[in-house]
């Protein structure tokens, strides 16, 4: 039951074929057996999660109109708030912390019936590619399992590819759904910005954050794409425009007439070779379906990563001076005549890990008087370069694409002493997040030279999420009646308990 | 080329609030000028006649309905509280105990 899809689940929730109980139990059960192994999961909400099953279970059962996905059990990212449950983001300064109040998302989540399991790992506050940086140790990527499975999200990604759970939260700045899902074999969908509300998810860098849906199929992310997106007033810049039609745009995969633009600058030098010959197959698979390839240009994406380390860095240094030591979350250094000031330096300096400090100390450099215009000033400028850049290729294109990631999966401990090699990982997914508008990753095969997983990525004009998954679709159909068997089928069997 | 010293570091550590051992300082200065030469390429791009951008949404000033909704209990908003003393933040001591 758990290697069926979401939608085949709710199918047959609807069908009375199986419950939300029994379903949420084998999730369960994969989760007791595995994750010793996989580490994705940071808290298991076992009799909450079950308790939420019965409920949606007993309202079937009245009769009641239910959502498509109700029943179905998800994984929650540990940056998203969720009332009573520990929400650590990752970091040793929330452990323990219960938050008083749930995420907009969970509030869509729990309004659709959708069950959450438990919170998963990621890199602390979500500043990683490799989940590395969690204080709570890493997440194993579950095609071998001494390998990364990516970042920030990789407990969400992770815990898709181990059939977990059929559905994940995530959030993505710079590529924190897109790369986990490319390097575990799985869909991961960042929204256009201000499509799903941050109301209740931990800020990091707030012109960049965005939630959206991590899972096994294109439709299944449609599915819960479509239940946690929309207008929230609880959020200024949540988007009050109705929210893309996107599980339409998922089961038709009709991409005729389509004009798919290649970035040129996003393949070539650096790019991993088994990666560049998925993605060209990937091409070649969508023209046959009727698209028409073309090629574009962003001669100023080359900037992007720099900007980003400065745009991000700066904006967190902002929103983690909130964690203070004085209204929740750890306090340390409490002897008697300490200050507010010494309580509040000891207490970060235990709290945080070496990256989190790393961009806070980056991050109050760059918005310095005297540096604040040669750093923060001309990232923002770049920033407007990007956009002119998408601008100027939508006018050719209906989509762009590109590997999501340079490589595949790398091993454990490998880059985590090189800041700079560990930020190349992002160079492909981090342009969207500074235009603002959407991005996807789906499995293209595995790479012949490691036999690891290569993500393929589609990339939307703001509001027109819909077009990736018209995309998307249609790429999958045509693999998987290549592979005959959806690619998480080759991945080894884990062993566990 | 750019660099940050060691005593550079420690200015930025006290006025982001972190204290920080004598290895973290010298580790992060020298990473500082591997990432600061890294990060500066965007100046040679950035021109004068280019404006920035600080959001991806054209928005300004969005307002909601000034109505009073329920909020937390104080009991909920003390809930994660570190320390608490009559509904309230425990906190230590802000300022010089001169008086």
């Amino acid at each position: 039951m758990i290697h069926l899809t979401a939608a085949q689940m709710a199918s047959k929730l609807i069908a009375g074929e199986t419950t939300s109980v029994e379903l949420t139990q084998a999730h369960l059960d994969r989760i007791a057996a595995v994750d010793s192994d996989v580490h994705a999961f940071l808290f298991v909400d076992s009799d909450g999660a079950l308790a939420q099953a019965a409920a949606v279970d007993a309202l079937r059962a009245a009769g009641e109109k239910l959502a498509p996905l109700a029943g179905v059990p998800l994984a929650l990212k540990d940056v998203m708030v969720q009332k009573g449950i520990p929400t650590t983001a990752g970091s040793k300064i929330l452990e323990g912390w219960r938050p008083p109040y749930d995420s907009t998302v969970v509030t869509n989540l729990k309004n659709n019936g959708v069950v959450i399991l438990g919170k998963t790992n990621m890199d602390e506050f979500a500043m990683g590619s490799s989940t590395e940086n969690s204080a709570y140790g890493p997440t194993h990527n579950p095609w071998d399992l001494t390998r990364i499975p990516g970042g920030s999200g990789g407990g969400s990604s992770a815990a898709l590819a181990a059939f977990e759970a059929p559905l994940a939260i995530g959030t993505d700045t710079g590529g924190s759904i897109r790369q986990p899902a490319a390097v575990t074999g799985t869909v991961g969908v960042k929204p256009t910005y201000g499509g799903v509300s941050r109301f209740g998810l931990i800020a990091f860098s707030s012109s960049l954050d965005q939630a959206g849906p991590c899972a096994r199929t294109v439709l299944d992310a449609a599915l819960l794409h479509e239940a946690i997106a929309g207008h929230d007033p609880k959020d200024s810049t949540s988007i009050n425009a109705p929210v893309p039609q996107v599980v339409a745009a998922a089961k038709s995969g009709d991409v005729k007439g389509m004009k798919i633009g290649v970035v040129k600058e996003l393949n070539g030098d650096g790019y991993q070779s088994g990666v560049r010959l998925r993605f060209e197959e990937s091409l070649e698979l969508l023209a046959a379906a009727g698209a028409e390839i073309v090629e574009v240009s962003a001669p100023n994406f080359e900037y992007a990563l720099a900007a980003y380390y400065l745009i991000a860095p700066s904006e967190c240094s902002s929103n983690l001076a909130r964690f203070d030591a004085m209204r929740y979350g750890l306090r340390v250094g409490e002897v008697d005549g300490a200050s507010a000031e010494s309580v509040m330096n000891l207490t970060r300096e235990v709290g945080f890990g070496r990256e989190v400090k790393r961009r806070i100390i980056l991050g109050t450099y760059a918005l310095s008087s005297g540096y604040y215009d040669a750093y923060y000033g001309s990232a923002q400028k770049v920033r407007t370069l990007i956009t002119q850049d998408f601008n100027k290729a939508f006018q050719k294109c209906d989509v762009m694409v590109s590997p999501t990631c340079p490589t595949t999966a790398f091993k454990i401990g490998e880059k985590s002493n090189d800041p700079i090699a560990m930020y190349l990982n992002d160079i492909a997914t981090i342009p969207v997040n500074m235009a603002g508008i959407g991005g996807m990753s789906l499995p293209a095969g595995l790479a012949p030279e490691d036999g690891l997983p290569v993500g393929f990525q589609i990339m939307a004009p703001a509001m027109q999420d819909q077009r990736m998954y018209l995309v998307g679709a249609a790429l999958e159909a045509a693999l998987l009646s290549q592979w005959g068997a959806p690619l998480l089928s080759q991945a080894p069997e884990l062993v566990g308990k | 080329m750019s660099s940050l010293s060691r005593d550079d570091v420690a200015n930025l550590a006290r006025l982001a609030r972190i204290e920080m051992s004598e290895e973290e300082l010298v580790n992060l200065s020298n990473e500082f000028t591997v990432i600061l030469d890294a990060v500066a390429r965007v100046q040679e791009v950035a021109g004068a006649d280019v404006e920035p951008t600080s959001h991806p949404l054209p928005l300004r000033n969005v307002f909601r309905p000034d109505v009073v909704v329920p909020s937390l209990t104080p009991e909920a908003a003390l809930s994660g509280a570190p320390a608490q003393e009559d509904s309230r933040f425990r906190v230590p001591q802000i300022l010089g105990e001169e008086a």
